[in-house]
């Protein structure tokens, strides 16, 4: 029944766009594949004069992105839904190549910013791929303190929001709590943390905890202790026990709620991350880009800013599949 | 269709009922919703409760359900006071509150899944689900269901645990007339198979005397019952005899005659 609906929704979809058509398509495969080549050719004639070894996978680049627009525009003759994701993609890719074009024109080509602190787009890649060892190393150590530390303050953040979320006394004792110690940003805890733990990466993964914490808590317990009454009423005329309304009826009542702090916990611990290691922990993407500045090494700058976006936007992006799929009954009712 | 193994009918007894609440315009002071209320149902009785709105139906219900505690009064079922709420005492709500995170067929599991009977019974969850003519959509979630949909699915849910006493606050109220008369047969039929006691609130007089044993009549500020009329009739019962029509005319009139009287 639920497919049957999909289906209709589909078939309208593919209704809208069935007759493909062509000037569109080609339209949409031109904007991309046209602001490609300029990209290029701008880059060939800005970077004539620059050393080889700086530009030359930037050129390797910006050519095998060329030879994919080309190639695999025939692959959306035989498929509708090649077809529909390049329709979808292809503008805002190509925007995307047009800004490459921007910043290489005005860093290289004008000369209108200065110099060390903001290379070019091909400086930057040489960086990345020159430092890759010590980039993935770091993305590598990046990786595991986030991983730690929000696990830990996602479990402890489930654990006392359901608590204060559920018994009325423990909210007592547990709020103002909450409500003094939550609002401190868990980077002003540094100083504090550094004296007591022996070691950097344990009190980083420390305060990435506290920062996911609070969020999780707090939206924890407001979804647990708004959790309709109603619903709670029929679970227990149907002989439900303290157990099946805590775990069968307020969590998941509390589910959306929960996500919301999840996403909030996720953000705070990006910005905590990223400050504990660029003060106290010897290794991460936040150690090695203060580290990069140091020296004077922009580019590198520059390319760990770019693995930290596609690092950090990955895990948004999965956290917001899981969110679609334990929702799905939620499905139409609430988006954001 | 669902045949199953008797439970005992239980005697429910109320005596002196009464229930206040605080006043919504001022906290301080508590406005009587109940008053006195004394009714006893014998097992396996039908009884329809049938008044103006805001008399107070449901509010009896949550009591006799265990959701609230009165003032005063005592309320038993066979020998036992209620205190809580309990399986044996199924509730359907005036609103279906099907869980929305669970599918259809979850939701009516959900009071085997509570007693953790899920297992024992799971056949019989088929039953019910064909009982409220819901197979084709035990995997659709609730806001996927029409209002009518949604009431049997709450129905089927309170079904299943095969209460001693059934409370039915407005079960039919969403449905269509055509529909509504099938389940008022088929709650008729599952109760003259199982006998369950059932207190059945509603606004449809029709639907009160076409089912119950016995009716009785609220009346509002403060909720207390007014009057209980026997219904004599044999069944099947037609709702176009003129017994029928008789009984009809002579509580509508007592409705007119309630809902106008100065309090
Ligand atoms: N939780 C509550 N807090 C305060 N007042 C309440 C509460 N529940 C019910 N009341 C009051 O009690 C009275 C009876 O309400 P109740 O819901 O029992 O009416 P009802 O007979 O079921 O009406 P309807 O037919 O419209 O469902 C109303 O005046 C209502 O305002
Ligand atoms: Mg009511």
């Amino acid at each position: 029944m639920q497919n049957s609906a999909e289906e209709d929704v589909d078939l309208a979809r593919s209704r809208q766009i069935a007759p493909p058509p062509v000037s569109k398509h080609l339209q949409s495969l031109l904007t991309f594949f046209g602001a490609v080549a300029i990209t290029l050719v701008v880059h060939l004639l800005i970077s004539k004069n620059e050393p080889s070894a700086e530009t030359r996978y930037y050129t390797i680049f910006l050519c095998t992105v060329l030879a994919i627009a080309v190639f695999t525009a025939p692959a959306q003759l035989f498929s509708s839904a090649v077809r529909r994701w390049r329709q979808n993609v292809h503008p805002i890719l190509a925007a995307g190549t047009l800004l490459l074009c921007l910043w290489e024109i005005i860093t290289t080509g004008l000369r209108l910013l200065p110099l060390p602190y903001f290379p070019s787009p091909a400086k930057v890649l040489q960086s990345l791929i020159s430092d890759y060892k010590l980039l993935f190393d770091s993305t590598w150590h990046s990786f595991v303190l986030l991983l730690c530390g929000y696990a830990l303050g996602v479990l402890a953040g489930l654990f006392s929001g359901l608590c204060i979320g559920w018994s009325r006394q423990i909210r007592y004792w547990g709020m103002p709590v909450l409500k003094i110690v939550g609002p401190i940003p868990a980077t002003a805890w540094i100083p504090l943390a550094m004296v007591l733990s022996p070691s950097g990466t344990f009190s980083a993964m420390a305060l990435i905890a506290l920062a996911v914490w609070f969020p999780v808590t707090m939206l924890t317990s407001s979804g647990i202790s708004n959790t309709r009454a109603s619903y709670l009423d029929v679970a227990r005329t149907l002989g439900a026990g303290r157990g099946y309304l805590i775990f069968r009826v307020a969590v998941p009542a509390a589910l959306p709620n929960i996500f919301i702090g999840l996403f909030m916990g996720l953000g705070a611990s990006f910005l905590t991350l990223v400050v504990a290691e660029s003060i106290g922990v010897k290794s991460g993407l936040g150690w090695y880009v203060s580290w990069a500045q140091g020296w004077a090494e922009y580019g590198k700058v520059f390319a760990a800013l770019i693995i930290m976006a596609a690092f950090f936007s990955s895990i948004m992006t999965l956290l917001f599949k899981v969110r679609d799929r334990v929702l799905v009954w939620q499905k139409g009712v609430i988006k954001w | 269709m669902v045949t199953l193994a008797q439970t005992e009918p239980a005697a429910l007894s109320l005596r002196g009922i009464s229930k206040s609440f605080a006043a919504p315009d001022d906290p301080l002071t508590r406005r009587l919703a109940l008053i006195d209320i004394s009714l006893s149902l014998a097992p396996g009785e039908l009884v329809a409760l049938i008044g103006p709105s805001g008399c107070g139906k449901s509010t009896l219900l949550r009591l006799i359900a265990g959701l609230d505690t009165p003032d005063s009064g005592e309320l038993t079922i066979g020998s036992e006071p209620i205190t809580a709420p309990s399986a044996e005492r199924g509730l359907v709500f005036q609103d279906p509150n099907l869980f929305p995170w669970l599918t259809v067929r979850r939701n009516i599991e959900a009071g085997l899944v509570a007693r953790g009977l899920l297992r024992e019974k799971r056949a019989e969850v088929d039953d019910f689900m064909r009982l409220v003519r819901l197979e084709t959509f035990a995997n659709a979630y609730p806001h996927h269901l029409s209002g009518g949909m949604a009431q049997r699915a709450a129905l089927a849910r309170a079904l299943i645990n095969h209460p001693k006493v059934l409370l039915l606050d407005e079960p039919l109220g969403a449905l269509d007339a055509f529909t509504r008369m099938q389940m008022q047969d088929e709650v008729l039929r599952l109760w003259q198979a199982r006998r369950t006691t059932m207190l059945l609130v509603t606004h449809d007089i029709d639907e009160a005397i076409y089912m119950s044993d016995r009716i009785m009549i609220m009346t509002p500020t403060p909720g207390r019952i007014e009057r209980k009329i026997d219904i004599d009739l044999s069944r099947p019962r037609d709702r176009s005899s003129e017994a029928f029509l008789r009984l009809r005319s002579n509580i509508l009139e007592h409705l007119h005659f309630a809902g106008t009287a100065p309090a």
